[in-house]
């Protein structure tokens, strides 16, 4: 290898591999893939922080029902409500225990019945929502408000959160099928380019595999060229696929939390940690593809 | 050393048209330091036992030894390297078109991991002893098939392999030219390389007596 080294210094490039591995199609092909592969990549950790808020925010969520608010409670020291109020208050596991006023529960059902409870009549049951900081199930707290308040209903987020992380999942998994299919294009092409140069090359290579030239010296040669355009391809792919990524993110901010300007620098740190490894994977899938490829090929030589 | 034990060699593209073996049962022996003279008429198989020497074929059957190395148990590592010590003028120059006259005379030596300046005396001599130092950065496609031939005979011979292989080397030269790549190849075979040459000159043969093997339709009808 050094003597390949010695001679590409001195002599740049000995057999011909600029003109047989074109600097345009492969560049060109590998960066689209890149740009695929950073989309993917950007979709990936976007599940992933979904995930992690929605399943947090969610899983934690009581939503308390008691109806005939109003009624004695069991043991007649007051209203249901303010039995229930009282129970919550005494749990250490129940945190922000808040109750929807009047106005917040005409807002929840108006979109269903079109006007306030009150205009037509309506007995509504007293809401209370609340976060679940506790590590167990909340079925004591339920049994223990129902027998304060016959009927009080707990609903919690779990079953959602487990629905949530369910479809995140398989969105993740989607994603890194992208990106794995992406590598394999990637090589694909690599491979077919190395192909086509290998057999445009094919008089030179057995002259220099004649004189002696070792065939790991003869694959590098190649893996070297194949490494450098799969490289650069993959910058160009990836500094294009930034902007598209912040604007994406932008989009999704809402979701995600507080909204910010469209900008690289308000993309996730785990994605901007990242990007910068995709030209290094699409180097490696450059070099080690070209090693194989033409590897391979220098099998069919005596 | 080179020794042919009942070697055979057959093409497959050969096969397909009826003529299976382009060298049947050729066995002989050429001492470290020898010179042989190949010959035949066209078509008599001495392209096809050059390449067995110089590691381009793999025989059929037979036990060939190249260098005191079994050219049949080599890793591809090893046959690289084992090519490394045998200098080839091809029929048809095999000069790499990418590269000038001198760049293709360093080639082998580059190959061999030598020096850039030991490269640079010796590619320089060589190019002067075949009359081309003058043109030494001009590409094969500038040179006439006379020069081109030179240039192949110089890259063949720069490295001072242990073994030298020529196929019709004056096939292009005129006798000027012919007898003055004679000198270095009897000089270098007087320096211990084994030399072995294909050709149609009879008058070169004449002139230069060394031992002969003579093929017909693929076989060795002569050894001596």
């Amino acid at each position: 290898m050094a003597a390949w080294c010695m001679m590409a210094r001195h002599r740049g490039d000995l057999l011909g591999l600029r003109s047989a591995l074109s600097d345009r199609l492969l560049p060109v092909l590998v960066g689209a893939m890149s740009f695929l592969a950073a989309l993917a990549l950007g979709g990936a950790l976007a599940c992933a922080n979904l995930a992690q808020s929605w399943q947090g925010d969610t899983a934690a969520a009581l939503t308390i029902q008691i109806p005939q608010p109003a009624d004695p409670d069991a043991g007649n020291d007051g209203t249901r409500l303010a039995a229930v109020q009282r129970a919550l208050a005494a749990n250490h596991d129940v945190q922000d225990a808040t109750v929807l006023t009047t106005a917040e529960m005409n807002r929840l059902i108006a979109p269903w019945i079109g006007g306030d409870a009150a205009s037509l009549g309506l007995a509504l049951p007293a809401i209370i929502t609340a976060q679940w900081a506790g590590s167990g199930s909340s079925d004591a707290l339920a049994a223990q408000l129902q027998q304060l308040s016959p009927g009080t209903v707990i609903r919690t987020g779990a079953i959602w959160a487990q629905r949530v992380a369910t479809l995140t999942t398989s969105l993740q998994g989607c994603a890194l099928a992208v990106l794995l299919i992406v590598a394999l294009v990637a090589a694909a092409v690599v491979a077919v380019a190395t192909r086509s140069g290998l057999a445009q090359l094919r008089d030179t290579i057995e002259i220099v595999h004649g004189l002696g030239a070792l065939e790991a010296d003869i694959a590098t040669r190649f893996a070297g060229r194949a490494t450098w355009l799969a490289l650069a391809g993959a910058l160009g792919g990836t500094v294009l696929a930034a902007p598209v990524l912040a604007w994406l993110a932008w989009l999704a901010s809402p979701f995600t939390g507080p909204a910010h300007p469209a900008s690289l620098f308000n993309l996730p740190p785990a994605l901007l940690a990242l990007l910068p490894l995709l030209p290094a994977c699409a180097a490696l899938i450059g070099w080690s593809t070209a090693q194989i490829t033409v590897r391979g090929w220098l099998r069919r030589l005596p | 050393m080179i020794r042919f034990d009942d070697v055979w060699l057959r093409y497959h593209h050969a096969a397909r048209d009826g003529e299976a073996e382009a060298l049947r049962a050729v066995s002989f022996e050429i001492e470290e330091g020898g010179f042989r003279w190949l010959t035949g008429p066209s078509g008599a198989g001495k392209t096809s036992l050059l390449k067995l020497i110089y590691l381009a074929e793999h025989p059929a059957r037979g036990r060939i030894e190249i260098l005191n190395t079994r050219a049949n148990r080599l890793t591809r590592r090893d046959a690289a390297l084992l090519r490394r010590r045998i200098g080839v003028v091809y029929q048809d120059f095999r000069l790499l078109p990418q590269l000038d006259a001198y760049d293709n005379v360093a080639l082998p030596m580059r190959l061999a991991r030598r020096g850039e300046a030991q490269v640079k005396a010796d590619v320089t001599e060589i190019l002067r002893w075949v009359g081309l130092a003058h043109r030494m950065h001009a590409r094969p496609d500038e040179l006439s098939g006379g020069e081109q031939q030179r240039i192949a005979i110089a890259r063949a011979v720069v490295a001072r392999p242990r073994l030298l292989v020529a196929d019709e080397p004056t096939g292009n030269l005129d006798d000027e030219q012919a007898q003055r790549l004679m000198l270095l190849i009897t000089a270098l075979n007087k320096l211990g390389t084994t030399v072995v040459v294909a050709t149609h000159n009879a008058a070169l043969v004449e002139h230069y007596p060394f031992p002969r093997l003579s093929l017909e339709n693929g076989r060795l009808v002569h050894d001596g």
